[in-house]
């Protein structure tokens, strides 16, 4: 049963959370939204929930108007970053108070809860309370008590958000294990790319209060629709710069042109927006169609198996420096001109309002 | 220098604890010693007073009706004080932040102001001396202080709780009870303390409110001379057993005393 926004707005004293937003979410896959903090993530899932009121617009689930349905009855589940927990129950009671108020019998509520704490690894700790178990324990306990029971819409809030690295790792691998055999819409919230990257599905795009894109998540990823939709799914951000097209050249500042391919060719000249993720612009020259670029070397971040070089095109005119992203450690002095290659077969070219121009 | 160091707080706690002695002192002599030489300890030790004190209606009398306007009071307070509080803490609506205030401002003009409406009104409804009449009035500080004990423990639960109990099934009074309650179980515990001290405390809104049948032991204290000439051991005994109440119930909040001074904002 899917879950359908139809024009969902939320303004909350004069102030717009959510611009009226259309959304279709399938049963089966994750449904990732993605953005930065205050993108209006949560405001969204909790308009999905019946948490929250839309000011304008209607919520459906499987064919049903469900707008003004209390969250009790939707049979909702959900994951908040924070850790919640019921501090006064026992892990073993949190993970049974759905069911104890769907007023299951005992017996299944047992035999249920034991089976959710083998899954996620809690069975040692069914007697202990919230406060006595790690971070990792108590979002495990807090996802056991969303799954318990067959809710038809899982909201996970950027539930790994608050974990330290190895366990975020750990999590994210058990994930799609957990959702295996449901038929429930799974809504995932998260801030990083990369989370998306590995959980599949169908991604949207949420940039201030805006879906901005939505649709598989390689596809979003690959394709983005505009420039707003691929700043939001970059991480570094997106490197971007406007040129000018002259004929079949594309010149970037002063020194940089290269032959713009066909569909691009066949636009007016002009001015655009030329975009290219930090892994394309490297030190050594790579890809099919490297171009060389000169940039002021502004900061080197040197980790174990890649180097990120912070780089300025050109004068200082405000613009957000570039990044660049090359694998190896190499060491690149700061505060000198340095000569990097961006593959401009991977660039992305964008109308001056935003929207992409398929190449 | 540094030897002397250790005197320092010795010191204070002997000037701390000798109103106390001196008062623990005086309760067990006869009040021919009390007037009689100064003596540093009884010389004839008795016990007298305290037997005075739970054998006489009009003594024992006193502490029943204190401790009964002061459960009677805390138990009104605190419970009007939750939904209120938790109102603060998770809504916002027209002027909440000027009630909330307001609230507070309650605490703020002496209760000498209030006891002569209070008897009035008290006097015309037929409240006056009953035990109601003085927990009522002692409500008008407690309620306010009561409820900015609870929010600022209710605002260090996070909204997300109350989200996952509504998601999880629970309807509002159900989360309420279970959940909520117990886990603000150490504010509810500080704010009942709060209000039962300053209701054991307060004693001229319970004097003027009361004459014989709901007399606070405060009050019953207050007369110094009686048929029989001056008691002071027996109200040495008296002023004794009052400390004990108040000790007895700081024991249980002792490890949230300082988060309840801070109204719960730590």
């Amino acid at each position: 049963m899917p879950l359908d926004l139809k024009g969902v707005s939320k303004q909350v004293g004069g102030e717009t959370h959510i611009y009226p937003t259309d959304l279709t979410l399938e049963p089966g896959v994750f449904n990732i939204l993605l953005g930065t903090t205050g993108a209006g993530k949560t405001t969204l899932m909790q308009l999905m929930a019946g948490l929250e009121r839309p000011t304008a617009g209607e919520v459906w689930f499987g064919g049903v108007n469900v707008t003004g349905m209390p969250v009790q009855k939707r049979n909702v589940s959900m994951v908040h970053q924070q850790f919640i927990n019921y501090p006064n129950m026992s892990v073993f009671e949190n993970i049974a108070s759905p069911l104890r108020v769907a007023r299951m019998p005992k017996a299944e509520i047992k035999a249920r809860v034991e089976r959710m704490a083998d899954l996620l690894k809690l069975t040692p700790l069914l007697g202990r309370r919230p406060s006595e178990l790690s971070g990792g324990q108590q979002q495990r306990c807090a996802m056991a008590r969303a799954l318990v029971k067959d809710a038809s819409l899982v909201l996970l809030d950027e539930p790994l958000a608050n974990l330290d690295f190895k366990l975020r790792e750990e999590l994210r691998d058990e994930l799609p294990r957990l959702f295996a055999d449901r038929d429930c819409v799974v809504v995932y919230a998260t801030t990083e790319p990369v989370e998306a990257l590995l959980l599949g599905g169908n991604t949207a795009t949420v940039f201030q209060g805006r879906v901005a894109q939505f649709g598989p998540t390689g596809e979003v990823y690959r394709r983005p629709g505009t420039l707003t939709s691929a700043q939001v799914f970059s991480e570094p951000p997106i490197n971007t710069a406007p040129v000018t097209k002259d004929g079949a050249t594309i010149r970037l500042g002063e020194h940089t042109d290269w032959t713009a391919p066909p569909p691009i060719q066949a636009l007016p000249d002009g001015a655009y927006v030329f975009g290219i993720r930090p892994h394309h612009v490297t030190l050594a020259p790579d890809g099919t169609h490297p171009v060389a670029i000169d940039g002021m070397v502004l900061v080197t971040e040197l980790s174990g198996s890649e180097s990120v070089v912070h780089f300025r095109l050109g004068a200082d005119d405000g613009a957000a420096p570039w990044v660049s992203q090359s694998h190896g450690i190499h060491a690149v002095p700061v505060g000198q001109v340095a000569r990097l290659h961006m593959d401009v077969a991977q660039g992305l070219y964008f109308e001056p309002d935003g929207a992409r121009i398929a190449a | 220098m540094r030897r002397l160091s250790p005197l320092v707080p010795a010191l204070y706690i002997l000037f701390v604890m000798l109103p106390i002695y001196w008062l623990l002192n005086m309760s067990f002599k006869t009040t021919n010693e009390i007037l009689g030489d100064f003596t540093l300890w009884p010389r004839e030790f008795t016990l007298e007073n305290y037997i005075t004190i739970f054998s006489d209606p009009t003594w024992y009398m006193g502490y029943v009706n204190s401790l009964a306007y002061v459960t009677i009071n805390t138990v009104i307070s605190v419970t009007a004080a939750l939904p209120a509080a938790y109102a603060f803490s998770r809504y916002r609506f027209l002027g909440d932040k000027h009630l909330f205030f307001w609230l507070l401002t309650n605490r703020m003009a002496p209760v000498a102001v209030f006891a002569l409406p209070f008897f009035q009104l008290y006097s015309a409804v037929g409240l006056f001396d009953t035990h109601l009449a003085v927990a009522l009035a002692h409500t008008l500080f407690n309620i306010p202080l009561a409820v900015w004990i609870l929010e600022g423990f209710m605002s260090g639960v996070p909204r997300q709780l109350d989200e996952t109990a509504y998601v999880d099934g629970y309807s509002f009074p159900h989360f309420f009870v279970r959940i909520f309650l117990p886990t603000i179980a150490a504010g509810i515990g500080v704010a009942c303390f709060f209000c039962f001290m300053f209701s054991w405390v307060e004693l001229l809104l319970a004097k003027t409110l009361t004459a014989v049948e709901a007399k606070p032991i405060a009050a019953t204290m207050t007369r110094t001379a009686s048929s029989s000439g001056y008691e002071l051991g027996l109200l040495a005994a008296a002023g004794t057993l009052t400390i004990v109440p108040g000790a007895f119930v700081i024991y249980f909040v002792r490890n949230y005393i300082a988060k309840g001074f801070a109204l719960g904002r730590v």
